[in-house]
């Protein structure tokens, strides 16, 4: 039997009071796969990942890391959490804490790594990923994208076995973005397994084994990124990529 | 395109120009406004009654060397009142925020101390504590009005205090324990490590502001007794019929709430600095 994918998601369902955000999601990333989520903004992508590192509570469905639920009553979080790594729109690094305090207070403090060791992998990660020489510097020195890149570093100190990218693009400038894109493009190199929420249509494109498009808290359609992209089944689909190319012209 | 030497140098004057005339015109009228005053002052009806009464040398040489040793008993309420404060405040705060189920009975009697401590006037508590408590007998309460009249303001600080670190603690963004728990932490560690540092820092000019308020309230324990220097100021005040030992009281006072008012001022303004910059980034 293979191994099971790394995260699974069956009829993941989500409440704010009255309000259903995520209508029934069934969704599997395999290991070392990136799937991307597309929608409008409000179409539950950001709450897809949030539930998923268990940072919101589900209100009925199950989700799976290697096989295990995750999402049953009476689990506790942390440990769950400390396997998963999740980067933020607006990346929300510890703004009283330098870079590389930054990068290992996580695999310190959730890990128990030892400080010294956590600095030197800390050291290796900031410079493979063109930030050497800026640890000590405060995040409010840094551009958008050098943060987004402390941010995606923080996240894969504690080695996680799937990372969740939340619009990690779309709080930056155009010309900021290539430099993201870059490390997302690296990791999926070696193989990181990936839930990612974008608006970033080449984003998609080019990572992504598979692209969900959400709707109101549901998947509407999904496939692999060339045939969603060049011939969308679901007319809400077409709309929306139509839009897309619209706002991109203009 | 760059300016030519010529039009630099004139534009250069005009800047200076424009400096020493608001210099001058700023001096000129800093000195009409203190010369007007002080005349005013002098040629009032009462000038003579007031010298002599708030302002006389005589008396001022005769009360001082009685001052510092008062002083020196505000100076150590105060140091170990606002030591108390603090932790006591923290703790209050730190209770209040957290959400565990098995604190709520101490949340409920933190939130009733709070709002109690906030609500009754400071003389009040002052004599409830010194009279009221000593009243219980209980062994371990201490029978100095220095110490009940300490405590007293180390609960009613407490209660203000506790309330400044909860905004602080309320003012960080939810975005940062969210990142702090998305790393694994667990909510003590965000709490100690993401959440706190920032909520400390946020409050530090609203923390010395309270400071200051309890510097100067430290002189209400005299009405218990104690002879700190507002109290022996009084003393010295009945027994010459004259108001210049208070005129020296207050003058120890401003040695100490003056510097610190200077610091908050600083604060504020570079805070605000600060934050002006990052709204233009």
């Amino acid at each position: 039997m293979s191994a099971p994918p790394v995260l699974e998601l069956r009829a993941v369902t989500k409440y704010y009071g009255e309000r259903e955000v995520l209508g029934g999601i069934d969704l599997s990333v395999e290991e070392g796969c990136a799937v991307a989520l597309i929608g409008s903004s409000g179409s539950g992508k950001s709450t897809l990942l949030r539930c998923v590192d268990l940072l919101e509570e589900i209100d009925d469905g199950d989700i799976y890391l290697d096989g295990a639920p995750i999402t049953d009553p009476g689990t506790d979080p942390i440990p769950i959490r400390r396997r998963l790594g999740l980067v933020f729109q607006a990346y929300n690094l510890f703004p009283h804490k330098s870079v590389i305090e930054n990068v290992v207070l996580g695999a310190v403090r959730a890990q128990g790594m030892p400080h010294e060791q956590a600095l030197v992998a800390g050291h290796a990660l900031l410079e493979r990923f063109g930030l050497a020489g800026r640890e000590r510097d405060y995040p409010d020195r840094l551009s958008g994208g050098q943060q987004q890149r402390v941010a995606i570093v923080r996240a894969l100190m504690t080695k996680p076995r799937a990372l969740l990218l939340d619009e990690v693009t779309s709080a930056l400038d155009p010309e900021l973005v290539g430099e993201v894109l870059g490390i997302i493009a690296e990791l999926k190199r070696d193989g990181m397994t990936m839930l990612i929420a974008t608006h970033e249509m080449t984003f998609a494109r080019e990572f992504a084994d598979e692209v969900c498009y959400l709707d109101g808290g549901k998947i509407v359609e999904r496939g692999r990124p060339e045939q969603i992209f060049s011939e969308p089944e679901h007319p809400a689909t077409r709309r929306f990529l139509a839009r897309l190319l619209q706002g991109a012209r203009g | 395109m760059h300016a030519t030497p010529t039009t630099r140098a004139a534009r250069e004057q005009a800047r200076r120009q424009r400096a020493r005339k608001s210099i001058a015109v700023s001096a000129t009228a800093t000195a009409v406004v203190i010369v007007g005053v002080a005349l005013a002052i002098v040629f009032s009806p009462g000038w003579r009654t007031v010298r002599e009464t708030y302002l006389s040398w005589h008396y001022f040489k005769q009360v001082l060397p009685s001052l510092p040793g008062g002083f020196w008993l505000d100076v150590r309420i105060f140091l170990i009142v606002e030591v108390v404060v603090l932790a006591l405040g923290l703790a209050i705060a730190l209770i209040r925020t957290m959400r565990a189920p098995v604190l709520y009975p101490v949340r409920v009697v933190a939130a009733v101390f709070v709002d109690v401590m906030r609500g009754v006037p400071l003389l009040i508590l002052l004599y409830l504590f010194a009279f009221g408590l000593s009243a219980l007998g209980f062994s371990f309460i201490p029978g100095s009005y220095t110490i009940l009249g300490a405590a007293a303001l180390a609960c009613c600080y407490s209660a203000y205090v506790s309330e400044v670190f909860r905004a602080g603690i309320q003012s960080v963004h939810p975005s940062q324990p969210a990142a702090g728990l998305a790393l694994g932490l667990t909510r003590t560690q965000t709490l100690r490590h993401v959440v706190l540092p920032q909520a400390v820092r946020a409050v530090v000019p609203p923390l010395l502001n309270d400071f200051i308020g309890l510097t100067k309230d430290v002189a209400l324990v005299s009405i218990l007794g104690p002879q700190e220097i507002a109290r022996i100021a009084q003393i010295n005040a009945d027994l010459y019929f004259n108001y210049t030992p208070y005129v020296a009281a207050a003058a120890f006072y401003l040695v100490i709430t003056l510097p610190l008012i200077r610091i908050v001022d600083r604060m504020r303004s570079r805070g605000l600095e600060r934050q002006n910059a990052l709204v233009l980034m």
